[in-house]
């Protein structure tokens, strides 16, 4: 499933979407980013709470597929420059991480097999 | 402690130093993502490149948060990469305790963005193949951090060792 079939599935809002195509492979929650940064694989969504700059880099050398932002403020307008000019998908939802994580998990489960 | 320097092999292919400025926290991950676009461009292996920017970046991290500032010099041999961390201080005071997994003294604005979770040391350590970690009290800390391009040479399937 790619990043647009799951953004449209989970009701997500663009905050910058340069790759819609990425392929989701898993997801991952965390709102550090040394675990992150150790435990998250490529092409996984990156659920979190954080929405600055940092969220950015990491998404791009950890090569994942998207970053979903759960509730929170908007981020700065900054973050979502660096994440279009990085090649980085950045979206947000009202929900919160929980039950991002439960609905991406379920979409996720599903396979394309069995779909 | 780790063993020294590898022996001086293979033909250097690329060098260059970048500076990380005390405090710069909003561009951490800026020499990172730089250094990944190089080795990329070199063509160096992507798993070598993916373990290179995971020391990059954590290295970057300690030097923005907790030093007077300091540099990153990247080494591309054709055997290997290395990257060499060197800041002014204020040095490390217990070189145990930061490589255990959990152990941070991030101050409180680093943790509310994510950082301290005690795993930066740990994280640099466990993606290298060749870690030394020398630090100086009152001085500066100097790490230097290898990173094999032959598959034989690596430790580990990529994943390095797991506390």
């Amino acid at each position: 499933m790619n990043a647009r079939e799951v953004a449209r599935a989970l009701g997500l809002e663009a905050v910058a979407f340069p790759h819609p195509e990425a392929e989701v492979e898993g997801g991952f929650c965390s709102d550090l980013l040394s675990r992150a940064m150790a435990e998250a694989s490529p092409g996984e969504a990156w659920i979190t709470y954080q929405r600055h700059l940092n969220v950015v880099a990491v998404a791009k050398l950890k090569e994942l597929s998207m970053v979903i932002l759960a509730r929170g403020p908007e981020p700065e307008p900054e973050v979502a420059a660096r994440a279009e000019e990085e090649g980085v998908n950045l979206l947000r939802s009202g929900a919160g991480m929980f039950e991002l994580a439960g609905r991406l998990y379920t979409l996720l489960s599903r396979g394309p097999r069995n779909r | 402690m780790s063993p020294s320097t590898p022996a001086k092999r293979g033909r250097l292919l690329y060098r260059r130093t970048f500076y990380v400025p005390a405090g710069a926290i909003a561009d951490v991950g800026a020499v990172s993502t730089q250094v990944r676009r190089i080795l990329r461009g070199l063509g160096v292996e992507p798993e070598v490149v993916r373990r290179v920017s995971i020391i990059c970046f954590e290295g970057e991290t300690n030097i923005a948060i907790f030093t007077k500032g300091g540099r990153i010099t990247l080494m591309v041999w054709e055997d290997r990469v290395e990257l060499f961390f060197s800041d002014s201080g204020p040095g490390i005071e217990d070189l145990e305790l930061v490589r255990r997994p959990g152990y941070s003294t991030a101050p409180d604005w680093a943790r509310e963005l994510g950082f301290g979770a005690g795993m930066g040391i740990p994280n640099m350590e466990k993606n290298a193949d060749v870690f030394v970690l020398r630090s100086r009290p009152g001085k500066g800390t100097a790490i230097r951090a290898t990173v094999w391009r032959s598959r034989d040479e690596r430790k580990g399937s990529g994943a390095g060792t797991r506390a």
